[in-house]
């Protein structure tokens, strides 16, 4: 069993399923063959996370082959405690994806579908990687795809908003790969992850691949003020490019900080920690102040994004085990609530075709079981306690008031603006009288809608109220990044 | 020179040999008259390319200087041979229908097609001044004449004039060049000139007016020929007027083969002139780059655009040249033989969504492509991302390697600049996808795919994926030659 290149099938199992999508002429068939296939994915990605040892730090599920050696480039993929639940996130909000696109999707089903199967082969793949370079390599052809999904099955300003997507990001990628190349030469021209984990570089070299890193990472989570493009595209996408951008793709960002900026260059991240303590408060408040006068549903949701996914970056620069913790809890949940929101958006976009929040009124009359469902993840998104987001959200603000007491109060602020903002959303959609009477005879979610639904929900709750598992499997990853990102304070006996 | 010395030196320029056997037996052929003439002319062309590949191939084994040191076999020249055959054949299938397309269907074309691969094969294996000179003259003479091939077409007729005035004045500035670096040395071989120059300390003296007249004359000659900015004014007048096959043989092989004469002047055997020309050419490739990415975000014609695009991948090569090293030479080679992949396979795109009679190519006969035609859309696509180099292609892998050699020494802002305007130019390959499948077409129009356009597509297609997802075959084939052994018989 362990002998399996599990990794490898998980990884490429997607992008197998392609051909067969060829062959296959009905739109259906298609999409059954999809679902399947992503089903399948996540069976090995839940499996994964069960056969997962929670005691060790190291990295499990390795797999080694040479790919490139005049380059020191090799295949070599494994998982430790953070990129678990990123696997496993990813695979899960991956044949959710093929739900919420069931009927929305009309018009090219089979290259749509092509196009889910790929980005969720290359995504799953960034989480394994432990060569820089094939990380780059999924990192980067990840674009791709996103890109048609946002170019062609995108809303009516899709062309602008996917070329807006591509090319900040791709700018942003090519300042990492010459980040990576530096970091190449001067780590003894080798592209393993561990290796370069392992180095110790000088500071001026440090302080330049983090500036390279950081514009990459930066644009992807997005930080404040790399963050306009982040709107369009969300706006313009189809709502399963909206998942999977909230859900999986911002999170790449945070998750490069977490496996290179931390442990490969710890001197240049304690440097520039305040500034992205900064940047991260400042993204907090202000994404908040933007989400507030948004009309436009998704674009609020999309401020909400740069908004949470502040916290995530103030809590991964705290440094403290309480803010890391935090940061990555609160990207699983990031995934799971704002991955929710935007298929409710979605859902009710497919009836009404409008997402213009005052336009709506009184939907829990029509919608009841949306209404609810829909309130739930809201609440969770305002980190309520109980949900998943109380968690994350109580253990960055922790965290950071250790370090930084107006970085924290940002923080508190913004967390009330968030439920300024999603309690207004609520009360404007579901509550008070029907605006648009065609409104009233909406149907109800079906039974496909509450699939999609269902597992997200179980883990708004069960990381609400039980989040034991997910820290245990997280710690000895975490101890072992602490112990990385702070080797002085180790020397001295004192690493918490 | 004795029997055994001039039998050596036949049989190492055999591949030469059987291609100009072959042009002179498919000149007489093209006079028949046959309706399945051009069939066996292509047949014939594509025969000899491949006997001429296998005698390349078995020549590689033993490595050899032949006429006096005037013309070598190594597995550099091998290595730009192959390529060239390759950019020959791929040429040669997608004339057929091109040129039927056109109503301009000639046997001549093909012989001149021939004639100018021996032109570059000389380029590339020539280790003398002149032997490069008279292959060059060679190759490029047969290209004036085939870009003026579509006889009626007033753009193709101007390209040719432009042409032969502009590459004429070119070719001047390389003999200028060579003549003064006769002055300096008196000797007009490589090798010879590499040690008259180490001895008496000339190149030392980075000062000296006439060297550096000499050296940047030489250099000035070969970058008109890869259209380096300033000197690539000539590039999209032509490009846009030759015959679409054509324009793909110049963008590959004619540019293939004034790399090599580059390295193996530049990189090579007069690698001590390195800190006369280091600086020019590195601004010269900025330059290029910037110009060729931002020109061609304008360009509403698909040729034009390209032959922005061929601006700038010179750009990016010449920046292989600015690293130095054995890593920027094989960056500069496996950036040749990928982009010989990706820009034929483009080229064999424009060559099937071409209307005929001399009409424009505009980027919106891209446009739809996907509704009609999806495989043909994908290939395009495909292409195109290569050209911009995101992965799994090999247009990426081939950037990376340029990067690493330029991060290798120490270049690191020229780097920066490099992929900065990488992202530039990947609008504008972007701009055609989203044309292809956003766009509506303009009428309904089939396009058939002939079975040698699909050779031609099969190929280029496989070659730039597994360049992309296996590039260490194919760095061995470009790294080869690193450390390449003295040539037995020199001297």
């Amino acid at each position: 069993m362990m002998d399996l290149p599990l990794l490898s099938i998980l990884i490429f199992l997607p992008l197998i399923g392609v051909p067969l999508l060829l062959l296959s002429r009905r739109d259906n068939m298609v999409r059954w063959l999809t679902l399947i296939i992503l089903v399948a994915d996540f069976l090995i990605a839940t499996g994964l996370l069960i056969a997962f040892d929670p005691t060790t730090a190291q990295m499990q599920f390795r797999e080694s082959l040479p790919w490139v050696p005049a380059l020191g480039i090799g295949y070599k993929l494994g998982i430790d405690g953070i990129s678990v639940w990123f696997l496993f996130l990813t695979a899960l909000l991956g044949w959710i994806c093929v739900l919420a696109s069931w009927t929305s999707i009309t018009v090219r089903v089979k290259e749509f579908m092509i196009n889910l199967l790929v980005i969720q082969s290359l995504m799953l793949g960034v989480f394994c990687a432990l060569d820089l370079f094939l990380f780059y390599v999924f990192w980067e052809a990840m674009l791709v795809p996103m890109y048609l999904i946002i170019g062609i099955w995108g809303g009516t300003n899709r062309v602008y908003a996917a070329f807006k997507f591509f090319l900040y990001t791709l700018l942003g990628s090519l300042l990492f790969l010459i980040g990576i190349l530096v970091l190449y030469f001067h780590g003894g021209r080798t592209f393993d992850i561990l290796a370069l984990m392992a180095g110790s570089y000088d500071f001026p070299v440090q302080a330049g691949v983090f500036i390279a890193f950081l514009i990459a990472f930066a644009v992807k989570v997005p930080m404040v003020p790399f963050h306009t493009w982040l709107p369009d595209a969300h706006v313009q996408a189809p709502t399963a490019g909206s998942i999977i951008l909230a859900g999986v793709l911002l999170k790449m960002g945070a998750y490069g900080f977490l496996r290179f900026s931390l442990p490969m260059l710890p001197d240049a991240s304690h440097y520039f920690a305040p500034m992205m303590i900064g940047l991260s408060a400042v993204a907090i408040v202000y994404g908040g102040f933007l989400a507030l006068a948004q009309k436009d549903i998704k674009k609020l949701i999309a401020y909400s994004s740069v908004s949470h996914m502040g916290f995530i970056t103030l809590g991964i620069f705290t440094f403290t085990l309480n803010g890391l913790s935090g940061a990555i809890i609160q990207m699983f949940n990031h995934g799971i609530t704002t991955g929710a929101l935007f298929l409710f958006v979605g859902l009710i976009y497919e009836r009404t075709h409008s997402r213009d929040i005052p336009s709506y009124g009184g939907m829990i009359k029509a919608v009841p079981l949306f209404g609810i469902l829909f309130a739930t993840f809201l609440l969770a998104s305002m980190a309520v306690p109980g949900t998943n987001g109380f968690v994350g959200e109580i253990l960055v603000i922790a965290g950071t008031f250790a370090v930084s007491g107006w970085a924290a109060t940002a923080a508190v602020v913004g967390a009330l603006i968030g439920a300024a903002y999603l309690l207004g959303l609520y009360r404007q959609m579901l509550l008070g009288p029907v605006r648009i009477p065609g409104n009233a005879k909406l149907w109800d979610l079906r039974l496909r809608e509450l699939v999609c639904a269902a597992p997200l929900l179980i883990f708004v709750f069960w990381l609400g109220l039980y989040p034991k598992p997910f820290l245990s499997i997280l710690g000895p990853t975490l101890d072992n990044l602490m112990s990385q990102t702070s080797p002085i304070i180790q020397a001295q006996g004192t690493r918490p | 020179m004795d029997m055994t010395l001039i039998t050596q030196s036949v049989l190492a320029s055999g591949p030469e040999i059987i291609i100009i056997i072959g042009a002179c037996i498919a000149l007489m052929l093209s006079l028949v008259p046959h309706p399945r003439q051009e069939a066996a002319l292509i047949g014939f062309s594509l025969v000899m390319i491949i006997l001429a590949a296998a005698m390349s191939y078995s020549l590689n084994d033993r490595p050899q200087s032949a006429y006096s040191g005037m013309f070598v076999v190594d597995d550099f020249s091998t290595f730009f041979k192959m390529l060239l055959y390759l950019g020959t054949a791929l040429t040669v299938l997608m004339s057929g229908k091109y040129l039927a397309k056109e109503g301009v269907v000639k046997g001549e074309y093909y012989v001149l097609l021939l004639f100018s691969l021996v032109g570059a094969m000389i380029m590339v294996s020539g280790t003398d001044l002149l032997m490069i000179y008279i292959g060059l003259e060679l190759q490029a003479l047969s290209i004036y004449v085939l870009t003026g091939f579509l006889k009626k077409g007033v753009r193709s007729n101007e390209a040719a004039l432009k042409y032969v005035i502009l590459g004429a004045f070119s070719s001047g500035i390389f003999l200028y060049g060579m003549s003064l670096f006769y002055g300096l040395t008196g000797t007009t071989q490589l090798d010879q000139m590499a040690i008259i120059l180490t001895a008496q300390d000339l190149a030392q003296d980075q000062n000296d007016p006439m060297l550096i007249l000499a050296t940047l004359f030489l250099l000035v000659g070969l970058l008109f020929k890869v259209g380096a900015v300033p000197f690539h004014m000539w590039v999209p007048d032509i490009y846009e007027g030759a015959p679409t096959p054509i324009t793909g043989f110049m963008s590959v092989a004619a540019k293939a083969a004034a790399f090599a004469v580059i390295i193996r002047i530049f990189m090579d055997s007069l690698v001590v002139l390195q800190p006369v020309w280091l600086i020019s050419v590195a601004a010269i490739a900025v330059l290029t780059l910037s110009i060729g990415s931002f020109v061609a975000l304008v360009q509403n014609n698909i040729k034009r655009m390209l032959a922005y695009s061929s601006i700038a991948h010179a750009g990016f090569l010449l920046l292989g040249l600015v690293a130095g090293g054995d890593e920027g030479r094989s960056s500069i080679m496996l950036y040749l033989l990928v982009y010989t992949f990706m820009n034929m396979g483009i080229f064999a795109v424009v060559v099937l969504l071409n209307r005929g009679s001399d009409v424009g190519e505009p980027l919106t006969d891209f446009s739809g492509l996907a509704k009609s035609h999806a495989g043909l859309a994908f290939l395009a696509l495909f292409f195109l991302f290569s050209l911009a180099g995101i992965p799994p292609t090999g247009g990426f892998f081939a950037k990376f390697y340029v990067l690493v050699a330029l991060v290798s020494s120490g270049h690191v802002a020229l780097a920066v600049i490099a992929v900065v305007l990488s992202a530039v130019a990947a609008w504008f390959y972007i701009r055609i996808i989203m044309l292809m499948y956003v766009a509506a077409p303009e009428g309904p129009r089939t396009i058939q795919i002939t079975f040698s356009m699909k050779v031609v597509l099969l190929v280029t297609f496989m070659g730039t994926l597994l360049t992309g997802i296996l590039p260490a075959w194919f760095l061995d084939l470009a790294g080869g030659l690193n450390g390449a052994a003295p040539l037995p018989g020199l001297g």
